[in-house]
C-alpha cells in the first residue's frame, strides 16, 4: 500500500510530504517530497543587493533567524575580506546562542508533542517566548529580526538588554532540568525513542548529515570548535556527543547543547559588559559598511558614503567565498559568486534541514509507521529552509 | 603535520598525471579551488574520499553556476570536507552550453543524490548515471530551468490564473538580463 503522509500532516512540521510504501505497518520505502514552500530565494538574491537579501534569510529557518543572518553576513564578510570588531562578535555570539536555545525549545516541544507528551510543549514555548521578546527588544521584531548586518549590526544593543539576557540565562538551566524531569527517564518517552530511527556514524557522514544529527551518531564535529568563527575559539564550552545514533541520543545531544549554549551566552554577556553597554557596533570601513547615523548628520563624507551604500549597495571584489556556521540544525553555509557588482552573481544556500532530511529513508525503512513521526521529529527540520 | 590544501593539490596532480587540473586564480577567490575535467570527476572524488591521508568523507554541497556570456557556460561546484583533517576543498567542473552533463558522484557520497537533483532542477545540468534525476523543489511539470541567467525573475504564469487572460507577460529576449522594473501604483 502507498500512503501519503503530508503535506498537511501535523507531525511533518510544515508541508513535507512523505510517500510511504507499506506492508501492513512496516515501511518498505519512504520518499520525502518537498518544494511546496519553494520561493526561489537563491534566484531572488541575484536581483537584490547583499543587504537586501538579509531579511530573506530570516524566512529560511524561521526558528533561528539570527543564525541565518550571521551565516549570510560571515560569507559576505569573507568575500569582502573584512572582520567586524570584537564587541560586535561578542554580541553576535550572545544572540546566536540564545537563538540555539530557543530553536531547540521549539524542537523539543514539537517533537514531544508528536510523540504524545503534550505538557513539554507549553513549557518549551514559554521559554521560547522569552527569547522572542529579547529579539523584540534588540531588533524590534519577534521573529524576523534581520539584526546582523555585513560588517556589524543594525544598531547598538538597547539599554537593559544585557540584564534581560542575564536573567534569561540564569533561569534557563532550571527550566532545562524541568524538561529533563518530564522526559529523560519517562518510560513512554524511552519506549518511543530508544533504538528508534537509527543512523550509524558512517551512514550519517555519507549522507552529509551535520549538527546534532551527526553528533547523535557519535561523530565529534562542531564547526564552533573545529573551524571557529566570531571568536568561538575563546569561549569555554564542550561539544556533547552520543554514541547510539537513535532518536534518544539526538534528544540527549540537543538538551546538553542547550546547557552549553547557556554557558557560552553567560561568557558572551560578560564580555559585552566588559566592552561596554554602548559602544562600537559596526566596522568603520565606509566602503562596505554604513557610517553611524550621528556622523551622517554632521559629516559630509559620511553622508556621501551613506548615500552610495544605500543607493547602490557595496561593491565586493570579483571572486567567490563560502562560509558556514554551526546553526541549531547543522552546518548552514552560504556560497557567493561575485562578479564585482553589488548583487551576487550566485548565492547558494547549504541548508542543513534539506541535507539532514535525506537520511530519513535510511532511518525508517523496515520499521513501523509510528516511528516515521519520531524520525522526522528527531531530525529537526524546518520546511522554510528545505524549500528555500 | 596538519594537512594543507596545497598538499591535497599536489597529491591529486600526482594521482592523475594526465588530467588537466588548474587552480582557480583571483584576488578574492577565498577558498582553494581546483578546476578538474568533467569526465574524471568520479575517479577524482573516489580518490579524495578513499585516500588515507586525505579522507574527504563528507560532501558539503554541490552547486551549479551559470556564467552566461562566458564559455564554457556552466560550472558545477563540489565542496568537500575532511572531518579527520578538518579541511575544506573545492572542486569545479566546467560544462558547455549545449547538453551540459557530468557523471554523478552519488556512488561516492550518497548525499550527492539530492544536491544533484537540485542542480538539475535549477540549471538543467544532467548528471549521467543518477538513480533518480527528477525535479526536487519545483513541480514535475515545470518547464524551463529557473536559475539560468536567461530565465529572468518574474514573467511566470501565476498559479491558478490559467483561465484569466492577460495575466502573463511575454518573456523578454535572452539578452535582457536586468532586473525587472516595477511600477508602483497607488491603489
Amino acid at each position: 500500500m502507498t500512503l501519503n503522509m503530508g503535506p498537511q500532516h501535523p507531525s511533518t512540521h510544515g508541508v513535507l510530504r512523505v510517500a510511504l510504501e507499506l506492508d501492513g505497518e512496516t515501511v518498505l520505502r519512504a520518499k520525502p517530497i518537498m518544494g511546496y514552500l519553494h520561493t526561489g530565494m537563491e534566484k531572488q538574491a541575484e536581483y537584490k543587493t547583499y543587504t537586501q537579501s538579509i531579511p530573506q534569510t530570516d524566512r529560511m529557518d524561521y526558528l533561528s533567524p539570527m543564525s541565518n543572518n550571521l551565516a549570510f553576513c560571515l560569507a559576505a564578510e569573507k568575500l569582502l575580506g573584512i572582520v567586524p570588531p570584537p564587541r560586535v562578535q561578542a554580541i553576535r555570539v550572545m544572540l546566536v546562542e540564545l537563538t540555539r536555545v530557543s530553536a531547540h525549545c521549539v524542537w523539543l516541544g514539537t517533537h514531544a508533542l508528536d510523540i504524545g507528551a503534550m505538557t513539554v510543549f507549553f513549557y518549551c514555548f514559554r521559554e521560547r517566548e522569552k527569547v522572542l521578546s529579547i529579539y523584540d527588544h534588540v531588533s524590534g521584531q519577534r521573529m524576523m529580526s534581520s539584526y546582523v548586518r555585513v560588517g556589524g549590526l543594525t544598531m547598538d544593543i538597547p539599554e537593559g538588554l544585557l540584564d534581560r539576557c542575564q536573567q534569561f540565562v540564569d533561569e534557563m538551566p532550571a527550566h532545562i532540568d524541568e524538561y529533563e524531569k518530564l522526559l529523560t527517564k519517562n518510560p513512554i518517552w524511552l519506549a518511543r525513542t530508544v533504538g528508534v530511527a537509527p543512523l550509524t556514524a558512517a551512514q550519517a557522514i555519507g549522507l552529509g548529515a551535520t549538527g546534532p544529527t551527526l553528533r547523535g551518531s557519535g561523530v565529534d564535529w562542531d564547526l564552533r570548535k573545529k573551524q571557529p568563527y566570531s571568536g568561538y575559539e575563546t569561549y569555554d564550552f564542550d561539544v556533547p556527543v552520543m554514541k547510539d545514533g537513535d532518536a534518544y541520543s539526538r534528544y540527549k545531544v540537543r538538551l546538553m547543547e542547550m546547557r552549553q549554549s547557556v554557558r557560552i551566552a553567560h561568557q558572551a554577556i560578560a564580555r559585552v559588559r566588559e566592552f561596554g553597554e554602548k559602544g562600537e557596533y559596526r566596522l568603520r570601513d565606509f566602503k562596505y559598511v554604513l557610517p553611524p547615523k550621528e556622523e551622517v548628520k554632521t559629516s559630509m563624507e559620511a553622508l556621501i558614503h551613506h548615500f552610495k551604500i544605500v543607493a547602490h549597495g557595496f561593491f565586493p571584489p570579483v571572486g567567490e567565498a563560502y562560509a558556514a556556521v554551526e546553526a541549531p540544525k547543522g552546518e548552514l553555509g552560504f556560497y557567493f559568486v561575485s562578479d564585482g557588482t553589488p548583487r551576487p552573481w550566485r548565492m547558494k544556500v547549504r541548508s542543513p534541514s534539506f541535507i539532514n532530511l535525506q537520511s530519513l529513508p535510511t532511518m525508517v525503512e523496515g520499521r513501523l509507521v509510528a516511528d516515521v513521526v519520531t524520525a522526522i521529529g528527531s531530525l529537526d527540520i524546518v520546511l522554510g529552509e528545505i524549500d528555500r | 603535520m596538519a594537512l594543507t590544501q596545497e598538499r591535497v593539490d599536489e597529491r591529486l596532480r600526482a594521482a592523475f598525471p594526465g588530467a588537466s587540473i588548474t587552480r582557480q586564480e583571483g584576488p578574492a577567490v577565498r577558498d582553494y579551488t581546483l578546476h578538474v575535467p568533467a569526465d574524471t570527476i568520479v575517479e577524482i572524488c573516489t580518490f579524495l574520499r578513499d585516500d588515507p591521508e586525505l579522507e574527504f568523507a563528507l560532501l558539503s554541497f554541490v552547486a551549479g553556476v551559470d556564467l552566461l556570456p562566458n564559455t564554457p557556460r556552466f560550472e558545477v561546484v563540489y565542496s568537500l570536507l575532511s572531518l579527520t583533517n578538518n579541511l575544506r576543498f573545492t572542486l569545479k567542473v566546467a560544462l558547455p552550453d549545449e547538453n551540459p552533463r557530468v557523471p554523478t558522484v552519488c556512488g561516492v557520497w550518497p548525499t550527492a543524490n539530492w544536491h544533484e537533483r537540485e542542480t538539475y532542477d535549477f540549471y538543467g545540468i544532467e548528471f549521467t548515471g543518477h538513480p533518480d534525476l527528477t525535479r526536487i523543489l519545483l513541480p514535475d511539470q515545470w518547464v524551463g530551468w529557473p536559475l539560468r541567467k536567461d530565465s529572468p525573475l518574474g514573467y511566470q504564469e501565476v498559479a491558478f490564473t490559467h483561465n484569466t487572460p492577460n495575466r502573463t507577460k511575454p518573456a523578454p529576449s535572452l539578452t535582457k538580463l536586468k532586473p525587472k522594473k516595477v511600477k508602483y501604483r497607488a491603489q
